[in-house]
């Protein structure tokens, strides 16, 4: 446990109570933290799935937000353990850059669009386009993905606990995709690769890191089969 | 009487079909023997309606003209003015458009940023995230947020001036893009967290929102992440430019981009940059009149882009409704695309100085859209960009010498009243009257 969660363990948390408080409060209270705060334990009441809560921080909080949210809750996240007791709406930590984000239910659509960094664990299901363009983030659905999931996905890894939706992984770059499930099928230049002991290592780390009961062995690693990397007339029908 | 057993028959010459021409048949020709659909640079190159097909009246009995190099004639524009707590100043209503290092080279980049802060206005990143340099030569510098979100991180976000969430542009409504391996370098590559040398796809749609309702909803996200401060443009491609304002509008955009089919772009099929989207010529008054319809005309600003070469396309553009225009292909020229000095080396790729195009091919001879680094090293980003200033103060007097011919104190000032029309069809999309006439096509009520 890193020196800034062992503080969070101790200090009272700051609660703000969406139901009364504002959300353009909340986002400059925490946008107004600096990195050594000791302000490192947040409690969001009430968001009634509203849109945009607890986006663009920082600083290594921690952040429990006790309810549904809406759209891009933690987007742009950047060192945050942002923890979504309910169900996320569109766009959960899309193009998050580094920490944690939590979600205890179910999330929408483009749950970790284009992240950079940083790993997002979803207890429940993911909708559609889950991982779609992500650049570096792990993400690991202990439920089932929707379609198009992992679309035009760069680098990072999507573990997924269930099965998925029609064109996993479509036009994939580097990304890595394990899936203990069955895909409906998988999209244009996604094909299942050998697991190797590395990519095996990877896989256990980050079950390890979401809690999740699974084991590494039921797995099946996807990624790109590179076909598609340069445009030529052979493949038109891919495109 | 039959004739035809003389010796001198009369010949008929050659005849070249109209419909099957010279490029035509090449392009048959071409596409037989390829099996690919052409790629290149630049926006259109058909003759369409244009801001030629307008003229000014000038002053007259009837409107009081002043004095040239003596009475004020503003040029100044205030962008953002709707939600942002920090609206933008520029000396002159003429930007830089998005371009991306990656399609251009570094010191293309750093000579805009260094020609727009000289000329004080602003210039933009465009598919492949901010720069450092481009940051620190751009006193004002827009940051564009794309579907590839390539680059995309809050600090740099945080660093803009304003965010231009791009839904579209002129050459490609609809379309993605593709950056193709030869200009993925290194540094391109880390930047867009690719592999090197892969040809590159951008997204032609957003990954996280669908429609003007969810990007309502991005926009409130990108305030909130960025404290309400930065203006927010939506850019669309001219294609339904009423109802596309008035969505973005609705959305909750400080500024709206329109930028016609006449716009540029590093590197799309050639169909598609012929044959998709609209003139800006018949694209901003509906654009104009949408922001009338709901009382928000000046208050969200326009910029419309495509084509704009001169101080009188700047003129006329603002005269129709825009609050500022947006440059790109003709800044680039600015800072040395297509100079004859380089002409031995156009003929060398197969082209010559005016049509060089294959900006995707990253052999630019004059080191703009390149990331081969001798290449990039011809061009010094110091002297390219007073070039480019020198440029954007020539558009800005002659817009001014219009304005003042006019009888206007400001740029803004000038106004559809001000202009007629010399074709039928610019007179119809512009909704100026034919020159002559009070008239032009769809006017009712005469």
């Amino acid at each position: 446990m890193s020196s800034a969660l062992k503080q969070m363990t101790r200090i009272e948390p700051v609660t703000f109570d969406l139901a009364a408080d504002k959300l353009r409060d909340l986002s400059v209270a925490l946008h107004a933290l600096p990195p050594q705060t000791n302000q490192t334990s947040w409690q969001i009441l009430n968001p009634r799935g509203q849109h945009a809560v607890a986006v663009g921080v920082t600083v290594p909080v921690s952040i429990q937000i006790d309810g549904h949210v809406g759209y891009y809750c933690a987007g742009m996240n950047d060192g945050a353990v942002i923890t979504i007791e309910g169900n996320a709406g569109p766009g959960v930590a899309e193009n998050m850059m580094s920490g944690i984000v939590h979600v205890k239910g179910d999330a929408s659509q483009a749950a970790g669009a284009t992240a950079h960094g940083g790993l997002l664990i979803i207890d429940g299901n993911a909708s559609a386009r889950c991982g779609i363009s992500m650049k570096g983030i792990d993400i690991v659905v202990k439920g089932s993905v929707g379609h198009m999931s992992a679309f035009m996905a760069q680098s990072g890894n999507l573990v997924i606990l269930g099965d998925t939706g029609e064109a996993l992984g479509d036009s994939l770059y580097e990304a890595r995709i394990f899936c203990a499930g069955t895909p409906a099928s998988l999209g244009a230049d996604c094909e299942e690769k050998p697991m190797t002991p590395d990519d095996k290592a990877i896989l256990v780390d980050l079950l390890q890191r979401a809690g999740a009961q699974a084991d590494p062995g039921d797995f099946k690693l996807y990624g790109s089969a590179r076909t598609l990397y340069h445009f030529h007339v052979d493949n038109a029908g891919a495109y | 009487m039959n004739d035809s057993s003389g010796p001198h028959i009369p010949r008929t010459p050659p005849r070249k079909s109209a419909t099957f021409d010279e490029y035509s048949i090449a392009e048959i020709q071409r596409a037989a023997a390829t099996g690919i659909y052409d790629i290149r640079g630049g926006g259109t190159k058909r003759k369409l309606p244009h801001f030629d097909d307008l003229l000014f009246l000038g002053a007259s009995v009837s409107r009081y003209p002043l004095e040239g190099y003596r009475e004020r004639c503003g040029t100044d524009v205030v962008l953002g003015t709707r939600f942002a707590s920090k609206p933008i100043h520029l000396k002159i209503p003429v930007t830089i458009a998005g371009m991306s290092f990656g399609a251009l080279s570094g010191q293309a980049k750093e000579a805009l940023g260094r020609g727009a802060t000289l000329a004080g206005t602003s210039t933009t990143t465009g598919d492949g995230g901010m720069t450092p340099e481009e940051r620190g030569h751009s006193e004002t510098l827009i940051y564009q947020y794309l579907p590839s979100r390539y680059g995309m991180n809050l600090t740099d976000l945080r660093k803009a001036d304003a965010i231009e969430v791009v839904v579209g542009q002129g050459a490609k409504p609809g379309g993605g893009g593709m950056l193709l391996g030869q200009k993925i370098s290194p540094r391109v590559a880390q930047m867009r967290n690719l592999p090197e040398g892969i040809d590159q796809r951008s997204a032609c749609r957003h990954p996280d929102w669908t429609g003007p309702d969810d990007l309502e909803i991005k926009i409130l996200e990108l305030r909130e992440l960025t404290n309400w401060e930065k203006p927010i443009y939506i850019k669309v491609g001219a294609s339904r430019p009423y109802y596309d304002t008035a969505l973005a509008v609705k959305a909750g955009a400080d500024v709206v981009v329109l930028d016609g089919m006449q716009g540029g772009t590093a590197a799309t099929q050639e169909v598609f940059i012929e044959h998709v989207g609209l003139p800006i010529l018949a694209a901003i008054r509906p654009a104009v009149k949408a922001l009338q319809d709901l009382g928000l005309h000046r208050k969200v600003q326009l910029i419309v882009s495509g084509g704009i070469r001169s101080g009188a396309d700047v003129a006329k553009a603002l005269a129709l409704g825009a609050d500022a225009v947006a440059i790109g292909t003709a800044a680039l020229i600015a800072i040395g695309d297509n100079a004859p000095e380089w002409e031995s080396e156009y003929q060398k790729l197969g082209s010559t100085a005016g049509c060089y195009d294959d900006w995707h091919e990253g052999r630019d001879p004059a080191g703009i859209t390149t990331q081969d680094p001798v290449l990039a090293a011809r061009l010094d980003p110091v002297k390219a960009g007073r070039r480019l200033a020198n440029y954007l103060s020539v558009l800005t007097l002659e817009a001014q010498a219009i304005a003042r011919a006019c009888g206007k104190s400001h740029l803004h000032n000038l106004e559809p009243e001000d202009l007629v029309a010399l074709t039928i069809e610019a007179a119809a999309m512009a909704q100026i009257p034919l020159a002559g006439t009070d008239w032009y096509p769809g006017k009712t009520g005469i």
